[in-house]
Order: C-alpha cells, then sequence, then structure tokens
C-alpha cells in the first residue's frame, strides 16, 4: 500500500527518497523530497495525509528501565522527532530547589554555589501533583521545603554532606519571618501552607539519589538552610529538565552490493571496530561474509575505505533510534507521553489561533 | 667521515668511559642497555633550588655577606672636631621578622602583614663600639637596631625558611607560593629581574655614526664610569665625560707615563698592521709637540670640564686618569702599567676588530649581558641609606660638639634617632623609584605589585626580565632571538607589542650567578701558572702561543698554555675546590682566558660528558630514586657542573645521549643536556606539544596562560585581595606535560577541560568564537567567583565607646545559637 496512486518510483529514486547514503567522503541525499508533488508527473504522490501516517507509524520498544528508554519510532519526519526530542529537554515539568534559605553556612563552598549544587538534585517528587507557582505566594500546591542541617565536630574528620541530608518538611517551612512581633499573633514563616503535604503522594517527597555530594564540613564547620522546590521547565534552567539528555539517531543499513567471500570477507569482518558484520560458513571451507548487526553501525566508514563499491552504507530516513534517559522525577515513557501530550497541547493552540 | 672516526669507540660500548674493561664475551652479548632517564635529575634540581632561587639566592646573599661587606667599608664614624669620638660597626645582621608595638617587639608572619597592610621587615641589628661623653669612655653595645629591612619571602631571613608544607599551612601559607616577593604595607611587591651590559668588560662596537668604538663601563663599590676610545678620521681619541673634547690615545698613554712610541707600539702589539693603524695618532701626538708626561697632563688639564675649587685645573687630570678612566683597574702607589696595558689590550681588540670585521662584539649576546637581581638592588639601596644615616649622625655631632656640649657626645644616640633605613628601603620598594644620587641611579618601576590573577600569573611575575634601556627603539636587533639564549632564557615568553623580545622570561633550570670571593680565585689562577703582569714587558704581553689571563675583566696576566689551565680551573671547580659558578672560557679569537666569578651571569647544569659518554650512570639515578643521593651531590661529585653562556662556547652540547648526532664526532660531545625541555621557562611549559604548533602561538599562549581563571593558592580564601576571580569547578587539564606537574599547576589548577565540536558549515562559521551550550552553563560550567574587598574603618567615638568586632555565636560544634540574633 506503499503507493495508492499506482505506479510506483523507479528503484533509484525510491532509494533517494527513503534513504541517506553514506560514502566515503560524504553523505548524500541528505536533504530528501519535500514538495508532496516533487513525483507528481510521475504518478507518484508522496502528500503528508493522516491516513498514510495511521498506516505507517510504529513504536517498537527496544529497552526500558526505571532510568531510560530506548524504542524505534516509525514512519515520521525528523523534523516530529526533533520536535519531542526538544520538547522532552526543554518543557517537560520537574521540581527542583530554586530557593534557598541560607541560615548559616560556614562551609568553604559558598553561598551560591551551595544553592547552584541543591538546585541540580533530582527530587523524587511528580511534577503533575504541583501548579505552578504565581505571584510568590508558596503554599502545599505548588512548593516542596527540605531542610539541611549539618555540622561538623570539632576534633573529627572531615565529613561529607549527601543529598540525603535534605530532609522533607510536609508541613511547610520552619524559619520565621522576621515580623514586628506582635506576641500573640502566629509566627509568619516562609510558607503558607493550608494542609500538610503527607498524602500527596504515596511515596515521601524526597530526593532521587541519597548519593549525591553536596558539600564538605571541615571540623568545626557547618551548613544550616532551607530549600524549596517549585515546578519549572528546562528552558528556563536545566534543573527542571526531566531528562539527562534525549536524543535519537536513523536507523543504519548496511547494505552488501556484491558477494564477498573468504579473505575479503575476513578482512571486512576485521575492519569494522563494531562488529557489524560477521562470516557464514559455506561448508567445503567457503566463507561468506553477511551483514548481522547493522544497528551497531556507527557509520565511522571504515568499512567503505578506501573503496565504497563492496558495501553501502545507508539511513532510513523515517526510522528513528530514540532514547530517553530520565533524571527520575518520572519514568521515560511516562515522559515521553507528557511530551506528547505538550506536542499536542501545541497543535491545538496553533489551530485556535488560526480559526 | 663519521664511520671511520666511530669506529675506534666501538669496542668500550658497553663499558664505563673512565675504565673500559676488557671485553668479554659475555659483556659483548648482553643486551645493550637502555639510555639513562635523567628525568629525575629536574625535579630534585627544583627541590633543592625551588622556582624562583635566583630571587632568594641573591637576596641571601645580600643578607648575609653583602651586608656585612657594606659596613665593613664603612664601619667607622668619627667627629669631625675630635677624631676620639667615633663609633665603630663591629658586626651587622637581621634579626627575625618582627613589628614594634608600643615598644614590645612582636614577631610577624608573610600573611599577618598582607592582611593587615604592614611590612613584613626584620630590624637590621648592629654591634657596636662607641665613646661616650668627654671622657671618651669606651662603649660597646650588642644588639643595637639601626633600622627595619624589609624581607624576602622565604629568604634565610623568613619565617618560612625550611618550612614543611604543615608548617606553612599553620603560618596560613600556601606551600605551593614560591616567594622571592617582598610584603611592603600589605601590597606584595616583586623586584623585577634587570637585564643590563656587562661591567667592567671591554666592548667592542660601532657608535651610531659608523666609528668603531670601544667602551668599558666601569663599576667597583666606590666610582662608576663610562669609557670610550674611538676612531675618528683614522686616529684614534679618548671620550670621557670629564673633558670637555677627545683626547689623542696617544697623549693618554703619555699622560701615564707611558712617553716612547715604540713602547706603546710594543703593548699594543708587534705586528705591522697595527702599528701603521696606529701611525697616524702618533704623528697627530708628534704634531702636538707632546713628548713627555709633563707635557701630556698639562695637555690634558686645559681640556677638563670643570676645574675643582679655586678654578685650578693643575693635576685635574692625573686625578682623572686615576679615578674615573677605567675606574676598575686599581692603580696602586700611583703604578699606571695596569693601566696602560688595558689601555693597550683595548687598543688591540679595537685594531683587531678594523682589521678583521667578526671580532666586534654583540650587545645582544646574553655572555655580555648582567641580571640585576633583587639583592644587589637592595643592597645599593641599602648601602646609600646606611651612608646618609651615617653623614647625617656625624654632621649632627659636628653641630652637637659646636656648641656647647650640653649634650652628651653619644653616637650611638644619634643613629638610632632617625628612621632613614626604615622609610627609605620602605619608600623604594612600595613606589619602585630607586633613586641613587652616590651611584647616579634613577630607575622607575623596579618593583611592581605581583599579579595574582591566577597562580601562574604570579610564578610569570617572578622570572620576568626587563630590559634596561631603549625601550621604544624600532631596532630589531635586541628583540631577535639570539642563539645564545638556548636554555637560559625562554624562546617563546615575551610579550606582543611594544615589549616584544625586550621583556624576556627565564628558562626553567636557569640559574643566576651572586658575588663570589675573587682573593683566592686570584691566588689560585697564580699557582696554576699565570704569569702576573707587572713582570711582563709590554713586548711579552702578547708573545704567540700564550693567552692573556682575565678575571672578571681585569687583566690578570698571561699563560702560556691556555688549554691546560682552562682544563686545571675546571677540574677544581668539578671537585668543588673552588666555586661551582666560576666560568672558565678559552677565547681563541682574542686570545684570551675569561675567568669569571662575578654576580648576575646566567648559567646552567649540564651533565658532563666524557667522549660522548655521560658521567651520570644508572646507579647514580637510581640512588637520587632512592634518596640517598641529591642534586648537590651530583654537582660534588663532578658528574654535573653548571656552565655559563660563554663557557657554553667552549662546549658541545649534544641533546640526547643515545641518539646519532649527524656529522658530529661522538667523541667531541663534552656535555649532555639533562632535559631539552628545561630550555622553556615555566609558562611555556604548560603547553603540550609545543613543538608542533606555529611559533607565535605558543607566544600567544604565554601570554594567555597567565590570563586563566582558576585557583590562586590554597590559602586563596584568606587573603584579601583587592579582586579576585576564582573558578568553581577547576579542572587539572587532561593532557599534562612534565612541567605541569614541576610547578604543581595540576594542583592550582586554572580553566576546565571543554568538549568542542568543530564543523565547517556556514552560519556558524565564526573566528574566535564557540556556541555555548545553555544547558552546560547552567550545571556549572565555567562558573566562577569574583570577591572583593570592602574596607570598614573600626571607629572609636569617645567615652570609651568604640566599634568592635565579633563573630556570631557558636556552639563547640560550630554550629549557630540563634538567641540574641535577628535577622
Amino acid at each position: 500500500m506503499e503507493n495508492p496512486g499506482g505506479s510506483s518510483l523507479p528503484a533509484f529514486l525510491e532509494l533517494q527518497r527513503t534513504r541517506v547514503l553514506c560514502k566515503a567522503d560524504a553523505p548524500t541525499h541528505t536533504e530528501g523530497f519535500q514538495y508532496s508533488g516533487a513525483f507528481a508527473a510521475m504518478g507518484v504522490d508522496t502528500s503528508v495525509s493522516v491516513e498514510k501516517f495511521c498506516s505507517n507509524f510504529k513504536i517498537e520498544i527496544n529497552r526500558l528501565t526505571e532510568e531510560d528508554m530506548e524504542f524505534d519510532m516509525i514512519g515520521v519526519d525528523a523534523s516530529i522527532a526533533n520536535a519531542f526530542r526538544r520538547i522532552l529537554i526543554s518543557e517537560v515539568p520537574t521540581m527542583a530547589i530554586e530557593k534557598v534559605f541560607m541560615v548559616d553556612n560556614t562551609s568553604v563552598i559558598a553561598d551560591e554555589v551551595l544553592s547552584h549544587r541543591l538546585g541540580l538534585i533530582p527530587l523524587d517528587a511528580d511534577p503533575r501533583l504541583f501548579e505552578y507557582i504565581s505571584d510568590d505566594v508558596p503554599n502545599e500546591r505548588n512548593t516542596i521545603v527540605y531542610k539541611l542541617h549539618v555540622s561538623c565536630e570539632k576534633g573529627s574528620q572531615r565529613l561529607t554532606v549527601k543529598s540525603g541530608q535534605l530532609e522533607w518538611l510536609p508541613e511547610g517551612s520552619q524559619l520565621t519571618m522576621a515580623s514586628p512581633a506582635q506576641s500573640g499573633d502566629n509566627q509568619r514563616t516562609y510558607t503558607s501552607f493550608g494542609q500538610s503535604q503527607q498524602n500527596t503522594s504515596e511515596r515521601p517527597l524526597g530526593v532521587k539519589y541519597k548519593d549525591i555530594t553536596i558539600a564538605r564540613l571541615g571540623p568545626g564547620q557547618a551548613i544550616e538552610l532551607e530549600a524549596h522546590a517549585v515546578k519549572g521547565v528546562g528552558k528556563v534552567h536545566a534543573k527542571w529538565s526531566p531528562v539527562a539528555t534525549a536524543w535519537y539517531r536513523m536507523l543504519p543499513e548496511v547494505v552488501l552490493l556484491k558477494e564477498i567471500k573468504d579473505g575479503d570477507a575476513e578482512e571486512l569482518v576485521k575492519k569494522c571496530p563494531v562488529n557489524v558484520f560477521d562470516i557464514e560458513d559455506l561448508g567445503n571451507g567457503k566463507k561468506r561474509a553477511v551483514v548481522a548487526k547493522p544497528r551497531a553501525c556507527t557509520l565511522c566508514r571504515e568499512c567503505v575505505r578506501p573503496t565504497d563499491d563492496q558495501v553501502e552504507l545507508r539511513r532510513v530516513r523515517d526510522h528513528f533510534i530514540f532514547t530517553i534517559e530520565s533524571t527520575g522525577a518520572l519514568p521515560p515513557e511516562v515522559l515521553f507521553t507528557e511530551a506528547v501530550k505538550i506536542l499536542e497541547e501545541k497543535c491545538e493552540r496553533v489551530i485556535s489561533e488560526l480559526s | 667521515m663519521p664511520p671511520a672516526t666511530s669506529a675506534p669507540d666501538a669496542p668500550v660500548a658497553e663499558g664505563d668511559a673512565e675504565a673500559p674493561p676488557v671485553p668479554t664475551y659475555r659483556s659483548l652479548a648482553a643486551p645493550v642497555s637502555n639510555p639513562v632517564d635523567k628525568f629525575a635529575l629536574l625535579p630534585a634540581f627544583l627541590k633543592v633550588r625551588g622556582l624562583v632561587k635566583e630571587h632568594i639566592d641573591s637576596f641571601n646573599y645580600f643578607i648575609t655577606k653583602g651586608i656585612k661587606n657594606i659596613v665593613r667599608a664603612n664601619n667607622r664614624i668619627e667627629a669631625r672636631s675630635d677624631p676620639g669620638i667615633y663609633l665603630e660597626y663591629k658586626n651587622i645582621y637581621i634579626g627575625e621578622p618582627s613589628v614594634q608595638v608600643d615598644f614590645r617587639v612582636e614577631t610577624i608572619t608573610p600573611h599577618f602583614c598582607r592582611l593587615t597592610d604592614r611590612t613584613y621587615s626584620a630590624p637590621v641589628i648592629v654591634d657596636v663600639e662607641y665613646t661616650v661623653g668627654k671622657t671618651h669612655t669606651q662603649h660597646r653595645k650588642p644588639s643595637f637596631t639601626i633600622g627595619y629591612m624589609p624581607i624576602m619571602l622565604r629568604s634565610y631571613a623568613c619565617v618560612l625558611n625550611g618550612k614543611d608544607e604543615a608548617e606553612l599551612a599553620r603560618y596560613g601559607e600556601c606551600p605551593l607560593d614560591p616567594g622571592g616577593y617582598f610584603i611592603v604595607k600589605g601590597a606584595e611587591k616583586v623586584i623585577l629581574i634587570q637585564e643590563q651590559l656587562s661591567k667592567n668588560r671591554i666592548i667592542i662596537d660601532t657608535d651610531n655614526k659608523g666609528r668603531v668604538i670601544a667602551s668599558v663601563t666601569s663599576s667597583t663599590h666606590e666610582v662608576k664610569s663610562k669609557t670610550v676610545i674611538c676612531m675618528e678620521k683614522e686616529k684614534i681619541y679618548l671620550q670621557l665625560n670629564q673633558f670637555t673634547k677627545a683626547i689623542p690615545i696617544i697623549v693618554v698613554m703619555k699622560a701615564m707615563g707611558i712617553e716612547t712610541d715604540q713602547e706603546v707600539v710594543q703593548m699594543v702589539g708587534r705586528d705591522p698592521r697595527y702599528a701603521d693603524l696606529l701611525y697616524l695618532s702618533i704623528q697627530e701626538c708628534a704634531t702636538e709637540r707632546i713628548y713627555t708626561q709633563q707635557q701630556a697632563l698639562q695637555y690634558m688639564d686645559d681640556k677638563v670640564t670643570y676645574a675643582g675649587a679655586g678654578n685650578i685645573k693643575d693635576g685635574r687630570s692625573k686625578l682623572i686618569l686615576r679615578d674615573v678612566f677605567i675606574a676598575h683597574v686599581p692603580v696602586n702607589n700611583g703604578n699606571f702599567q695596569p693601566k696602560c696595558i688595558y689601555t693597550a689590550v683595548m687598543l688591540r681588540r679595537m685594531l683587531d676588530a678594523i682589521l678583521n670585521s667578526d671580532t666586534f662584539d654583540d650587545k645582544d649576546y646574553v655572555g655580555n649581558k648582567r641580571l640585576e637581581l633583587s639583592g644587589q638592588l637592595v643592597s645599593l639601596l641599602f648601602e646609600d641609606l646606611f651612608k646618609t644615616m651615617n653623614t647625617y649622625a656625624v654632621d649632627r655631632m659636628n653641630k652637637n660638639s659646636d656648641m656647647a656640649r650640653s649634650s652628651p657626645l653619644d653616637f650611638s644616640q644619634l643613629i638610632m634617632q632617625q628612621d632613614v633605613i626604615t622609610s627609605g628601603l620602605e619608600r623604594a620598594i612600595s613606589t619602585g623609584n630607586w633613586d641613587i644620587k652616590r651611584f647616579k641611579m634613577h630607575r622607575k618601576g623596579v618593583s611592581q605589585v605581583l599579579s595574582r590573577l591566577s597562580y601562574m600569573a604570579s610564578l610569570g611575575y617572578m622570572t620576568r626580565i626587563t630590559p634596561q634601556f631603549e625601550k621604544t627603539r624600532k631596532t630589531s636587533g635586541p628583540r631577535a632571538l639570539q642563539p645564545s639564549q638556548w636554555g637560559m632564557l625562554c624562546p617563546c615568553d615575551t610579550p606582543e607589542g611594544e615589549a616584544c623580545g625586550l621583556t624576556k622570561n627565564l628558562a626553567l633550570m636557569t640559574h643566576v650567578t651572586t658575588d663570589q670571593e675573587e682573593g683566592p680565585l686570584r691566588n689560585l689562577c697564580f699557582s696554576l701558572g699565570v704569569e702576573d703582569l707587572s713582570l711582563l714587558s709590554g713586548e711579552e704581553i702578547h708573545a704567540p702561543g700564550s693567552f692573556l689571563v682575565m678575571f672578571n675583566g681585569l687583566i690578570l696576566g698571561k699563560h702560556r698554555q691556555p688549554q691546560k689551565f682552562a682544563n686545571n680551573m675546571r677540574t677544581f671547580r668539578r671537585s668543588g675546590k673552588i666555586g661551582e659558578f666560576v666560568s672558565v672560557f678559552v677565547n681563541e679569537k682574542q686570545h684570551c682566558i675569561h675567568i669569571a666569578s662575578d654576580g648576575g651571569r646566567v648559567c646552567r647544569p649540564l651533565i658532563i660528558a666524557d667522549k660522548g659518554r655521560a658521567r651520570v650512570k644508572e646507579h647514580h639515578m637510581k640512588e637520587l630514586r632512592d634518596g640517598i643521593r641529591s642534586f648537590d651531590d651530583f654537582l660534588r661529585d663532578g658528574l654535573i657542573e653548571y656552565l655559563d653562556v660563554n663557557e657554553e662556547n667552549n662546549a658541545l652540547i649534544a641533546l640526547y645521549e643515545h641518539v646519532d648526532q649527524d656529522g658530529v664526532q661522538r667523541s667531541s660531545i663534552t656535555h649532555i643536556e639533562i632535559e631539552p625541555m628545561t630550555l622553556l621557562g615555566v609558562v611555556a611549559g604548560l603547553i603540550p606539544y609545543p613543538h608542533h604548533n606555529q611559533s607565535p602561538r605558543n607566544t600567544y599562549q604565554c601570554a594567555m596562560g597567565k590570563q586563566a581563571m582558576g585557583n590562586i593558592a590554597y590559602n586563596q580564601l584568606f587573603r584579601a585581595d583587592s579582586l579576585l576571580y576564582l573558578l568553581v569547578y577547576a579542572q587539572r587539564p587532561l593532557l599534562t606535560t612534565k612541567t605541569i606537574e614541576l610547578v604543581g599547576y595540576d594542583k592550582l589548577g586554572a580553566g576546565q577541560n571543554a568538549t568542542v565540536a568543530v564543523m565547517s558549515y556556514s552560519g556558524y562559521d565564526i573566528e574566535d568564537a564557540i556556541v555555548m551550550n545553555k544547558s552546560s552553563l547552567d550545571r556549572g560550567f565555567g562558573r566562577c567567583i569574583a570577591m572583593k574587598k570592602y574596607t570598614v574603618t573600626s571607629e572609636k567615638y569617645g567615652d570609651g565607646i568604640s566599634d568592635r568586632i565579633a563573630k556570631p555565636q557558636r556552639n563547640k560544634d560550630g554550629v549557630l545559637i540563634k538567641q540574641n540574633m535577628r535577622v
């Protein structure tokens, strides 16, 4: 059902349309054919349609763990794949420490640096349960409060402060604001929590990794601070990025242009640093090279050097191997669906603007 | 014929050069041993000498020897009216760095001075003997402070001298800090190394009119003068500031007692070509009708610039000849002969240059230069101030004794009353203005604030050499890289623009000598067969085959077997009988042997080789690695020696022992480099693979390496610099050079390792810029801290109310106690 228009393209044009060729000196046919009527004269319609997309689009998950996933996204244009990548990096929200109230810091690390390091600690809090902070009023729906109070005793060994020592305060800030002392009133703190956050999620809102070094304290040094985490997106600051990184690559396709036998085959196998090729035993001492693991190809082009008449390296234009490495707030598959939702939202916004 | 010449060496290839063993089947079959890895010598050298050893050595020399010499030369002051009233300095030494607070003496540390804007100085203490009162009763007073002198960090007088890392940390000092600078009023001041032309040496050159001149800048403790002999219209004249006109040189010779022209010609040399060149000068003297010493002096008296008191010119010229003309040649008991011979040698060198133009001297040749270090500069300043202090004391004593003698005639009171030395030294070092009228010295910018932009910046500052003159001239000669700079001065590290090639930097292993005692050396020379000058006639001096022996610019005599004499001297040096920095240089062209022990020469250590085989063997290096042997042991055992630029001309230095040197006979190699990378300086040593770069790139990097932000010192957070830039996450370079490890750049790094993608494509094809990844910046790449100093004066309000500095209260674990505290 490739060509509903009837006739199909000749093989060499079909190759140019669907593949990027990686020659020894440079890749060719990188541009592709964007125009829907490029082959109209030959009776081939390459226009984009929902039906075509629905029939071609496919996702195959190769690996899925708590931290990262790899899947194949087949049947989309590079611009769509890139949109997902960019949204994952900079527009899917997470929670991160944004404000640090420094009560005491006698460590060698400056307040600013300490705050910066705190900000980069991944928090184990589902951002979907929170709102963006507005009007700078911190409450239980937009702020998570942590406390850090460590000191190194005099005469003891040097101490390493780890992220696990950050203590979650579900009832909100414990620091009182300096206000004209009206003895009767409750002292105002830096947050105005209406209720405890204890039940917002089944897990306590701690840090994801407890072994991140925050600071080192020498004897007699102390750190006391309160850190407020809020919801934000990666384009404001990388600390809100939900992924360590997200990337994709096009599926490599390795084609043997002719049969490669015996000595040549062994040479070819030896050439490839990632072992894309293997040897097939044809019996009676004959051997033949076969492409065993094309996905492993890194396009080092060692196999097409110095001559590229044996092997051809290609990339499939609409097949992306997509990898997402989560920082921990959300599992990677959820991150991707979140990214899809955000793209959907954006599209709706465009449509509503246009109509 | 390299194969033929190398053949005799082959049988002893395995054996020790001193005692070649008889080759056996076994020794011949043994595998060829690897060349000795001599790199370990370099850290050993730096451990002994430190990175700024030249500064510290020169200051140490001053406070241990120089200052005593100055005082010994001016040790007695007397009242004019009564020579019985006197004060005599018996001894002088420098105390411990301290400060006087309300008549109490408190010892101080450098860091305390940095923080409190004080001068890190130590008392100059003298033992004196003096008379008191009319009866002239003799008193002795030991330990008498005459002033305070700023002390160089890590010198002998400094509290940091010889301290280990833990002790330095206790003093609040960074163990990697090299020292070698002063702290004056809280500011760190470096006295830059000054480069100047050698003193007391004959330089044959052409002046701006193209005339051949022979000039000598004489410098002794008493006088400094410049003598120029020049050739004009084929006649030779003496130019001296004290005379209005140039004096014909034959007249000068006659005035010094050489009345016959024959003797003059004999002294210059018997070669008829010399006589031809001298002919016109002799003729001119005759036309002036000057035949006797008396007439010559008369003639010169008329040309004296200004007469002495009472406008009497008579006899002035003889005094000038004695005291000003080539002033460093001594005239003992009116014996002008040494001066005559010296003048004759000057003439001979000049005539040689006219006859053969390659005997001209090169002013840019490093061997003709001397480096003046902080010790020498402070020494000059101190000498001037010490003399000033004494004259003040004498003046006031004279005034007192002229009056009614009401006050006790006590010199010790008078020298104590002033702070000439304290304020004089402090002012000069803090402003950098060396204005010493007594020595006609007016220099600006001698000392500069030590740059603390980065660790490398401060190290680079300590090795910098500033030129003395001709900064604005467009000439290329002094700016060009001199071949004689090899191994002494860094070929890369020089600024761009105005001072390019003039401001230089020392190489890694360079040592700058300090003065050495002359007497014993002079005696040794005579014992080794130098024929005394005073016993030689003019004819004999230049007898063919014999060489003149010059000792620190003075003519000592001649020697008939120059090479043997030089070898003997060198043997003495290698066995440690004479100082290791004495240089012996046989100048074949000038038929001279130059012995030098004066200060300011640059030299460097080299491995001695016998017929191309290094004396340093693997077992020596093993002993060094095991800690049994130190660098000084290598020197003492005659395995390594220091060569200065001149003596390098008598040596053939190979880079590596094992490498075939094409076209050079191995047996003629006399020395082997310790490590070829030491020809670069400290800053250039940071560049990885510099030999793969275009040469100006290395020079640019030398300027920029000092600007890199990073860590400044271990004590950087306790310092109070007015502006401090620090990198939060400074890194060690991924690619480390040997120098980096030696200078500690891996411990106080500057900069971060970055991954840079280079792609040729349109749009971002910009030069000298990169597009940064925002996420990297967000995550802390290139993050820095700027620290600024704010000063607040603690005020006193009267009624006993004053500002007090207090810390927030803390419990024993350092936790803040928050009672009584408000935000």
